[in-house]
């Protein structure tokens, strides 16, 4: 395995291995707290032009299913066509591995989707000093390739449109109820929840004008990247917001735009919540859920319109977790209620916005 | 909120410490009693076991030390009249024992409302067909499985199911009276004896092979639910999870896989109504995603006290917050302070739960590992790769093992059969497989061991390899690469363990210092990191620390100022060291910090309270080796060490400590040295005019026939620097002698084999004391019940003592006096003593404090272990005003065995401990102890039949009082030949009943089997292999048959006094606070 040195905007360095692809990357480094799942967080697209490290130690264990896709053009296992992420940096990585579904190692995947990997680094260490220091820029430079140094920037950057759909996609054709899906980088298992209840779904370009389509409700993706670069599709939503009666679910971006539709701002967190152990509590309830998350902007609770209120908070920074609409059938999570990867608590939101559909 | 009608709660404790149920429910019961003190609520606990952390002074409000059965509860009740019970922290026993209160309506009789999960709901999990039949109602899939009530269904429904079937006694602890059958026969064993526990047997399909997976689940009563912690058995399905290497978090668990489960545990837990913690077991397919559960405990448990350790959710006092009616939200993470309660931890660590066998000291145990529970304690270690995890973890079960690699050479004549029938020595079986050259998929073949596993300690045994080959090129330790050397710790690999892989030479002791010196030099040393339950999200201000060399920089800052006291744990519970040595480590810290000090803890146990990183202001969580030991006082710098308060593990560091300038606190090292070295300690005793049995140093037949010439048999041999009388026996004749001879030489070829006299008949009386600058400032004499020749772990202890003569007292106080001051002991010490006439022999003195201080602390009142480490941080403290001799009770600790767990073992004891537990029990009188004290380790007051076979005549006579004695209550005797002439020639009427060798009715066997005993009193004649195995049979059916049975003549008499002249009736209800 070739040495590598991750270099941090602040001037911190930390020696590992190569056992991805490799080339040098550079990206916005952020941690992960999950313990299991890095085949779907890898190809979440909200990690675009992320180089994810994960604090769990031990990376690899269970390899990587196939990436087999079905009828519907939906991948079996994995959250998307391909690895978004830039890169993952994990303490020790697991050569061998052991499931009755992998085809192949973590290593060997990467190394097909020209994805670097890093080993052997204090992951813990990384994430106190990403804490302290907010999220912030990294390489990974390899250590005999020392004046091979990549350039990225993150911030201001659209990502959104790096990865959404280019065009119109329908899924379930002539199931019964329609809803249109905003893809600003959308998770499949977000698709599979929507099918699994008997709806067509029309996933739309981020910066489609979906208002001139027939449908019976409005969701809104995950994506990554700073939600102020998707003016668009708040216009498009807003367009939508017309017609009082159309049922409107967000999550996570989807929150976001749905509250900046809402009137609402958003603003970057210091370090973002990405795991499996965030809990949420439904306000004026006695209803608690543990949230899988990952995002890096919030909306500001204090900004939001009159018309709203937050509809979920977070148990241990009181951030916002969802908006609601004090009349009209229209809400979001900033969490993952499709989990995948993570705890699956709040899927009943998913039936919620079916029941909505009339 | 809290519901504030609760101002009284009772709590039920689990009782002595045994196979299956141990230390856990000490740390289980101390978190809740700290949850409720925390909302002013007042605190009655019921736990005999007087060596725990929880009935110290200031745990709870009122204590009783009295059994954990209806009975006795509902006096306490009757007497306490709480508002509350609660039945979650003790274990099965507080369960079984609260179902049984609370089907009998004494609960509604005194209207305690029952705290926490709902009685029906505990029924509901424990009863097998209601478990299947509630989980059924939500779709969850159980085990196959058919409850039956004798034993003909038995062999239907196993026809039915199809062989191998897995047989087990419905409620019953830890898989007691279970087990696999691959046929009828094996089936037909095992279902008569599971008959003997419970009236309801389970028969199952056997899963053998699947994964096993256990998920500890929270919820409270607003529905919210939460699972703290997953964990998967390095072992598959068909090893007690008890007996199984365990993995938090889960390895082998892909995202799909581990919610699937962690949905499943949600949806059982809200449909069952459980509020507080349970744990949901599962067996999981290998080849898909097809599950079982195996079962759900609605209690903490073994596995949730090991979940709170690896997690740092403290789960026991978080359950106990819930059962008063907070809802999740309600509670602050106890780590961080600021984030909530409601939560999943995130691990950014991997823990490893080993078991801890004692199978060693049974005569005949079965060593095979099963379905049902051996171990008596367990290690828990940390790392960030699994192979550091691990190869701490076979550090810390201390058995004399270094880690995977590198150990002395296993003798396997058939190593696939060792691999295919697991037994105590299974991962060493596959470390020698590894090196016979077995690959990962043969060994996965013959163990269903997950790959992912078997490649991990693949990967050490290459890296053994690499370092071997250097070795064998490179003579210079300078000249090794740094690389390899890091990869190695990376590994886990010990100092010693790399010193020998590489072929360094001479005495091995100083080349693990050399090592460590090159390390250092190298810059190669661990890194302190925190276990904060989020993975460093959030800063955390914890102080619950593990050593790892996968880091770069540490989480702790350190002072440097000098002001930390470091103490050293007792590691591993094991048979000869358990809680006793929790508790007198928790004093010390308590007291450190008291005085100003900040307490630092060295341990690995998860199932203590000194491992609870809010008793003291330091935890690591790690090796109690010398290399470890030495790592972390690199880094604190402390003001000194303490290694008296942690049994024999820490006292046998504090020789090399000190060669390392290492602070000792207290007695000096050397003098430490003086008293284990037998040659040493015995020239002092004739220094200074103290008698001892006479005693010689083997170094060859010759001389030890000599030796046994003058003295004569029976001797008792020995190595030195024992615990428990490890490899210590007693030989009655050459052959014995010679045989034994052979299995202890190989016991350490550093310290001598030692032979000395064995006086028979004779007292034996222990000094528990506490001296400053050799002048003793406290003492306690007690003494045995049972005569020399039982280990004093085993014997029952009387004190104050009862009937020993001024004159004797006089001498020992005396002869303590010489050896402190001789030894210039600042600190806790315990001397044993023989007495027989007034002639008194000192055995043993070991420069620590001894299993029985916290028994002597809490019967005088008198804490010696705050005491001596007053006196060890330099402290003067006065000499307490208080005596032994004025007190108006009497305190008996009796010991706890397991031998119904160690199947086939020979429940007979001798100079090797064997019992797994204790309790202490005080009353007015002897008889008043005795009788809660045997009735607090399972003992019961038999109803009509005893059968008695008395052994030698000496023994037979002094039974004879006893015997009159049952005869005069109306008792049916039965005794077998010799016992029987005896007896009738004494006058007192018996039947004969017939061995099972001899011919004639009635069989004494059969009246065990037909329940028509009692109780069986059998007294081995002589310490003979053939002696022993004569009355085997019967010894091991009682057992099998769960019969009272004793098998000493001189505690079987006090037993036999106490309930002839007192019922149960008699005992007085009295807390311990009211012995005055």
């Amino acid at each position: 395995m070739r040495n590598v040195t991750l270099i941090l905007d602040d001037g911190t360095v930390f020696h590992g291995q190569s056992f991805g692809y490799e080339k040098p990357v550079a990206g916005e480094v952020v941690f992960n707290t999950a313990m299991t799942g890095y085949p779907e967080s890898l190809t979440d697209p909200s990690y675009a032009g992320q180089l994810m490290t994960l604090t769990y130690p031990l990376v690899g264990n269970y390899g990587v299913p196939p990436f087999s896709i079905e009828a519907n053009g939906l991948p079996t296992f994995m959250e998307s066509e391909k690895i978004h992420a830039e890169a993952i940096i994990v303490s020790d990585y697991s050569e061998n591995y052991s499931h009755w579904n992998a085809v192949e190692s973590l290593g060997e995947w990467l190394k097909r989707e020209q994805v670097p990997g890093i080993t052997g680094i204090d992951t813990r260490e990384l994430t106190k000093v990403l804490r302290e220091h907010g999220v912030m820029m990294g390489k990974i430079v390899f250590d005999d390739e020392p004046d091979n140094i990549p350039e990225a920037v993150y911030a201001g950057v659209n990502y959104v449109d790096k990865v959404s759909c280019k065009e119109v996609v329908r899924y379930n054709e002539g199931a019964g109820k329609k809803v249109v899906l905003v893809d600003c980088g959308v998770k499949t298992n977000i698709i599979r929840c929507l099918l699994r209840r008997g709806v067509e779904v029309i996933r739309v370009p981020w910066n489609y004008d979906f208002n001139t389509l027939e449908f019976d409700g409005l969701f809104i993706s995950n994506g990554p990247g700073d939600p102020d670069t998707c003016d668009a599709a708040v216009q498009n939503i807003r367009k939508a917001m017309d017609n009082e009666q159309l049922p409107i679910f967000g999550i996570c971006m989807g929150n976001q735009l749905l509250s900046k539709a809402g009137g609402a701002k958003i603003y970057k967190l210091k370090y973002g919540h990405r795991s499996h152990n965030q809990p949420v509590r439904m306000v004026g309830t006695d209803r608690c859920f543990i949230t899988s998350q990952n995002h890096g902007y919030a909306v500001d609770n204090n900004t939001l319109g009159e018309d709203w209120e937050p509809l979920f908070i977070n148990m241990n920074d009181g951030s916002n977790e969802g908006i609601r609409h004090k009349r009209n059938p229209w809400f979001s999570a900033q969490f993952h209620p499709e989990a995948a990867s993570g705890p699956t608590d709040t899927e009943f939101l998913f039936d919620e916005f079916i029941k909505l559909l009339k | 909120m809290n519901d504030n009608k609760i101002k009284k709660v009772l709590l039920l404790g689990s009782g002595a410490l045994k196979i299956g149920e141990a230390g856990e429910f000490d740390y289980s019961g101390s978190q809740a009693l700290k949850a409720l003190k925390e909302e002013g609520i007042y605190t009655v606990l019921i736990n005999p076991n007087i060596a725990t952390v929880q009935t110290s002074e200031g745990v709870a409000d009122q204590i009783y030390f009295l059994p954990v059965t209806p009975y006795f509860v509902e006096k306490v009740i009757e007497k306490e009249r709480p508002d509350g019970i609660m039945l979650a922290f003790g274990g099965q026993t507080a369960l079984n024992c609260g179902v049984a209160l609370y089907k009998d309506g004494v609960l509604e009789k005194y209207n305690v409302q029952v705290l926490g999960t709902p009685v029906q709901a505990i029924i509901d999990t424990e009863d097998r067909e209601l478990f299947v039949e509630k989980l059924n109602e939500i779709d969850v899939k159980t085990i196959k499985s058919e409850a039956v009530e004798n034993a003909a269904d038995a062999r239907r429904a196993a026809a039915e199911l199809g062989y191998p079937v897995i047989v087990r006694a419905a409620y019953a602890l830890g898989g007691l009276g279970s087990g696999f059958c691959d046929n009828e026969e094996e089936l037909n064993v095992l279902v008569e004896k599971a008959f003997s526990f419970s009236p309801q047997v389970l028969v199952e399909k056997s899963l053998r092979g699947w994964k096993e997976v256990e998920y500890e689940v929270v919820r409270d009563r607003f529905d919210n639910c939460i699972t703290v912690c997953n964990m998967e058995n390095f072992d598959p399905l068909g090893i007690h999870t008890g007996e199984s290497i365990v993995i938090a978090p889960s390895q082998t668990l892909s995202n799909t896989d581990y919610h699937k489960l962690r949905e499943l545990a949600i949806r059982i837990i809200r449909h069952i109504g459980i509020v507080g913690e349970c744990n949901v077991q599962y067996a999981y397919d290998p080849q898909s995603e097809d599950y079982r559960v195996i079962e759900v405990n609605a209690r903490l448990s073994r596995s949730s006290a090991l979940a709170s350790k690896a997690t740092g959710y403290p789960l026991a006092f978080v359950a106990a917050k819930l059962g008063l009616g907070y809802g999740l939200f309600d509670l602050k993470n106890s780590v961080t302070r600021t984030t909530s309660a409601f939560f999943e931890p995130a691990l950014d660590y991997v823990v490893c739960k080993i078991p801890r066998w004692d199978l060693g000291k049974f005569h005949g145990v079965d060593k095979e590992l099963g379905s049902s529970m051996k171990s008596v304690g367990e290690v828990m270690a940390i790392g960030r790769t699994f192979e550091e995890a691990i190869q701490k973890g076979l550090r810390m079960i201390g058995q004399g093992m270094h880690g995977f690699v590198e150990n002395r050479e296993l003798v396997i004549p058939d190593i696939d059969k060792a691999l295919r029938e697991p037994t105590d020595k299974r991962i060493f079986v596959i470390s020698k497989a590894f090196h016979a050259g077995y690959t990962v998929d043969q060994v996965h073949e013959l163990t269903k061991i997950d790959r992912w596993f078997l490649e991990k300690l693949m990967n050490i045994m290459r890296t053994s390899k690499e370092l071997h080959d250097w070795g064998g090129n490179h003579k210079q330790l300078s000249d090794l690469p740094d690389s390899l050397l890091y990869k190695a710790k990376r590994q886990g690999f010990s100092d010693f363990q790399v010193a020998r892989a590489i072929g360094m030479e001479g005495d091995m002791e100083d080349a693990i210092v050399a090592l460590r010196r090159h390390r250092k030099q190298k810059g190669i040393v661990p890194v302190v990191k925190q276990i904060d339950t989020l993975a460093a999200e959030y800063p955390a201000q914890t102080n619950y620390l593990y050593l790892t060399y996968s880091g770069v920089a540490n989480d702790v800052h350190y002072l440097g100022d000098r002001r930390s006291i470091v103490v050293l744990g007792s590691g591993a519970y094991r048979i000869g060291s358990s809680v006793e040595f929790d508790w007198c480590g928790v004093q010390a810290l308590n007291t450190i910090r008291k005085e100003g000090y900040r307490s630092v803890m060295i341990n690995y146990n998860p199932e203590t309270v000194s491992t609870d990183y809010d008793m003291c202001d330091r935890l690591y969580f790690d090796e109690l080796t010398f290399e470890r030991v030495m790592d972390i006082l690199d880094l604190e710098n402390p003001h000194g060490v303490i290694v008296s308060t942690g049994g024999q593990i820490p006292n046998n560091l504090a020789l090399r400590l000190d060669a390392q300038q290492v602070r000792i606190l207290g007695t000096s090292a050397q003098s430490i040295d003086n008293a284990e070295d037998r040659d040493k300690f015995s020239a002092m005793l004739d220094r200074i005019g103290v008698d001892q049995p006479e005693w010689s140093a083997l170094t060859s037949m010759d001389d030890i026939n000599a030796f046994i010439w003058k003295v004569g048999f029976p001797v008792l041999v020995r190595p030195s620097y024992v615990l428990s009388g490890a490899a210590m026996n007693v030989c009655s004749n050459q052959e014995e002698l010679e045989r034994f001879l052979q299995l202890a030489a190989n016991v350490s070829k550093k310290h001598p084999v030692v032979v000395s006299q064995f006086i028979e008949h004779a007292k034996e009386v222990e000094m528990d004391a506490v001296a400053q600058q050799g002048e003793i400032v406290a003492y306690a004499i007690s003494e045995h019940i049972e005569f020399a020749g039982v280990h004093s772990g085993d014997a029952t202890i009387q004190f104050p003592p009862q009937k020993l003569y001024v004159e004797t007292v006089r001498r020992i106080k005396r002869i303590s006096r010489q050896i402190a001051k001789e030894l210039n002991i600042s600190g806790p010490f315990n001397i044993q003593f023989l007495a027989r006439e007034n002639d008194i022999k000192v055995i043993e003195c070991n420069l620590r404090a001894s299993r029985s201080f916290p028994f002597v602390s809490k019967v005088l009142k008198l804490n010696f272990i705050e005491l001596a480490t007053k006196v060890m941080l330099g402290i003067p403290v006065e000499k307490p005003d208080k005596n032994l001799f004025d007190l108006d009770y009497v305190g008996i600790k009796a010991s706890q065995f397991s031998f119904n767990r160690l199947q086939k073992a020979d429940p007979v004891l001798g100079v090797d401990m064997a019992s797994t537990g204790e309790v202490g029990c005080i009353g007015d009188d002897t008889s008043c102890a005795v009788l809660k004290a045997m009735l607090s380790v399972g003992y019961r007051i038999p109803q009509k039949n005893v059968l008695l076979s008395t052994g030698s005549t000496k023994q037979k006579v002094d039974m004879l009082p006893a015997a009159r004695q049952l005869q005069r209550k109306g008792y049916k005797l039965f005794a077998t030949g010799g016992t029987s002439k005896f007896l009738a020639e004494n006058g007192v009427e018996n039947t004969r009943v017939y061995w099972p060798s001899e011919e004639g009715q009635p069989q004494a066997l059969d009246m065990l089997r037909s329940k028509e005993i009692d109780m069986v009193v059998n007294i081995p004649k002589n310490l003979t292999a053939g002696e022993l195995s004569n009355g085997y049979k019967i010894r091991r059916a009682a057992i099998d048959l769960n019969i009272p049975l004793i098998t000493n003549a001189r505690l079987a008499s006090a037993f036999i006094n106490a309930f002839c002249t007192m019922s149960v009736d008699d005992l007085g209800i009295k807390s311990w606070s009211e012995y005055k």
